[in-house]
């Protein structure tokens, strides 16, 4: 299933004294199967953009075409649910989608409200909490007496539980602990590599850029300003500085490598690709390996 | 001198039904003008502890001493006037209309005048770089606006100790930057104490002193330099690895002659450029 932006616009409260461009002139394609980073600085739209994809936001111009839906400014919010399934979000702030008296009837509340038993739901939602790691003595409390962290793997967890084709998460690393953001990275990728599903992902962190997506879409003040592949967008480190963005953690250390008198061609964007084209350079062949 | 901020012995648990403390017997202490990190993974106790500094739960077990007054139901707006927090989440911390009424809020709290208010209100708007949504609804911001709407809040009021947890965490890494540099800057203005709750390795390595917290418990204290040295145990205590260490560490495995203690990036690139001369 492929979404298709068209000359969107969107205003947040048109047509009153408050109005204010969120998006503008949006042309793009996610493709089904496609893994897409989102990058852009505070306020350039990202969440909004995002919002769009499930219908959560119209147009207030424009169209947005979901698989056989098209959604417009005028329509109306009967019928969305079939999209609410297919397309799963992750919200910025996971306690704004949290509601339900338990962690696991939270999770399975998705399922259910899309015709599973709730039987099947509630193991569903145990193999989804075990999934994000949230520790069992969690499982039956108040999503609300949770950790930040937890209560943004309950999140995951309910959105998984639904089995989207697409999983659009904004920010989703934030508030996790650096070994919990690897290991739900890792899990994402692993759902798009094996099960086929299409990811659209918000972050401010380069190096999941470069190491997961496939297309990636730059935005400033509501607007699309760049579509690329990670090399051709991380190519231009100054532009990216220009945009108030950064590079990769690995592209910078190449850098300053550079600067030492190492060579890159092209300049490696993962911490593999740096170490591969860095061995030639440090070690006799067939050298200090066989020692 | 008094400290900061003098933890001793406490401990903290949820409710009867909890099945463990989420605070477990914890002693420390923070000097004035010290910046401090804590960090921990999820669920480690961390946002439990910063809201019992500030009195937000209630002291069962232990004490809590903050600029030498001991926490207590008496004395309890006393320390919080100290203290300035900013939340895991804005959205549970905006309390005015408007952008700017938010950030007067705890200036008009205080006491502060008028004009006084209005001036500061203007200058942590400018600082966190919103002067421009000063108008707007706190709830129609961007996540990362938020944030600084949050911070500018705190910032106003300037607090002799500043509790930020994962304050930062929805900003662009320039943004980031920006924001922390300011922090930085207003602390070598006003002295203030900064205890800060991150999981940014950046943020943690810049501070003066690094707490690790584990299960509800104090399970490490040192500079960012000792921290550093546990490697690749960084990760189990909740911090990740810095990138340096990691290259290193792929590097070593494959045969590569590298000294074991943490190099940062300038001493890395010196000393591989060191080695390929050799070659
Ligand atoms: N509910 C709202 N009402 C009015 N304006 C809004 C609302 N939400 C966002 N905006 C404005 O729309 C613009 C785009 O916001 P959006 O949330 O899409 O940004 P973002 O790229 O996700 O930023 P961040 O990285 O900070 O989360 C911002 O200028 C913001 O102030
Ligand atoms: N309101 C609450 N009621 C009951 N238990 C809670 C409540 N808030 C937190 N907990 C539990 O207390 C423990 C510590 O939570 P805390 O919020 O202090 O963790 P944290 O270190 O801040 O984690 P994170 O990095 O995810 O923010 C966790 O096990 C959590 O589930
Ligand atoms: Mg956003
Ligand atoms: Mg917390």
């Amino acid at each position: 299933m492929d979404i298709t932006f068209t000359n969107v616009d969107y205003t947040y409260q048109a047509n009153t004294p408050f109005q204010g461009v969120g998006l503008r002139d949006i042309n793009l394609t996610i493709h089904g199967g496609s893994y897409t980073a989102i990058i852009g600085h505070t306020g350039s739209g990202k969440s909004t953009l995002l919002q769009h994809l499930n219908a959560l936001l119209k147009p207030t111009a424009g169209t947005v075409q979901i698989g056989d839906r098209t959604i417009t400014p005028a329509t109306n919010n009967k019928n969305l649910k079939p999209i609410r399934q297919k397309v799963g979000m992750v919200f910025q702030f996971p306690e704004s989608q949290l509601f339900e008296e338990t962690v696991l009837k939270d999770i399975a509340f998705g399922p259910q409200n899309f015709g599973m038993s709730a039987d099947k739901a509630h193991q569903r939602a145990e193999e989804m909490a075990e999934l994000v790691g949230l520790p069992k003595e969690t499982w039956e409390q108040s999503p609300f007496d949770l950790s930040g962290g937890q209560m943004r793997r309950v999140a995951i967890a309910g959105v998984l539980a639904m089995q989207p084709e697409y999983l659009v998460l904004d920010e989703p690393s934030a508030g996790l602990d650096p070994l919990g953001r690897q290991e739900m990275m890792d899990l994402f990728n692993k759902l798009h590599r094996e099960n086929g599903l299409t990811i659209v992902l918000v972050t401010h962190q380069m190096d999941d850029v470069a190491n997961y997506a496939d297309q990636v879409v730059v935005m400033e003040h509501g607007q699309v300003i760049r579509t690329g592949t990670p090399r051709e967008i991380f190519a231009n480190e100054q532009w990216l500085v220009d945009k108030q963005l950064g590079v990769p953690k690995t592209t910078h250390f190449a850098e300053v490598l550079k600067q030492q008198g190492f060579q890159f061609e092209p300049l490696p964007l993962t911490e593999d690709e740096l170490v591969t084209a860095l061995l030639p350079q440090l070690l006799r062949q067939g050298g200090a390996a066989n020692e | 001198m008094t400290k900061a901020i003098e933890v001793q012995n406490l401990s903290f648990r949820y409710s009867e039904e909890a099945k463990r403390n989420a605070i477990q017997d914890m002693s420390f202490t923070i000097e004035n003008d010290e910046w401090v990190a804590i960090i921990g993974h999820n669920g480690s106790g961390k946002s439990t502890l910063a809201k019992s500094i500030d009195g937000l739960l209630p002291l069962e077990k232990g004490t809590i001493i903050v600029n030498g007054i001991e926490l207590s139901e008496a004395n309890l707006w006393q320390v919080r006037d100290q203290i300035g927090m900013v939340f895991q989440n804005p959205d549970n911390q905006f309390v005015g209309a408007t952008v700017e009424d938010d950030v007067a809020f705890g200036l008009e709290n205080r006491g502060v005048p008028r004009a006084e208010m209005v001036q500061r209100v203007q200058d942590a708007l400018q600082r966190v770089n919103m002067t421009a949504f000063a108008t707007r609804e706190p709830a129609h911001l961007s996540g990362g606006q938020k944030q600084r709407v949050a911070l500018a809040g705190i910032i106003a009021v300037r607090p002799q100790i500043l509790i930020l947890d994962e304050a930062t965490s929805m900003l662009d890494p320039k943004g980031r930057q920006d924001v922390l540099a300011t922090i930085r800057q207003l602390k070598a203005e006003t002295h203030m104490t900064v205890l800060s709750i991150t999981h940014d390795i950046d943020e943690a390595a810049s501070a003066d002193r690094i707490l690790v917290i584990d299960d509800g418990q104090l399970k490490q204290q040192g500079t960012p330099a000792e921290i550093f040295r546990y490697g690749s145990r960084l990760i189990k205590m909740g911090l990740d690895v810095p990138y340096t260490a990691k290259v290193a560490e792929d590097l070593s495995t494959a045969g590569v002659a590298l000294p074991s203690q943490f190099l940062d990036e300038s001493e890395l690139a010196q000393t591989l450029w060191t080695l390929h001369s050799q070659m």
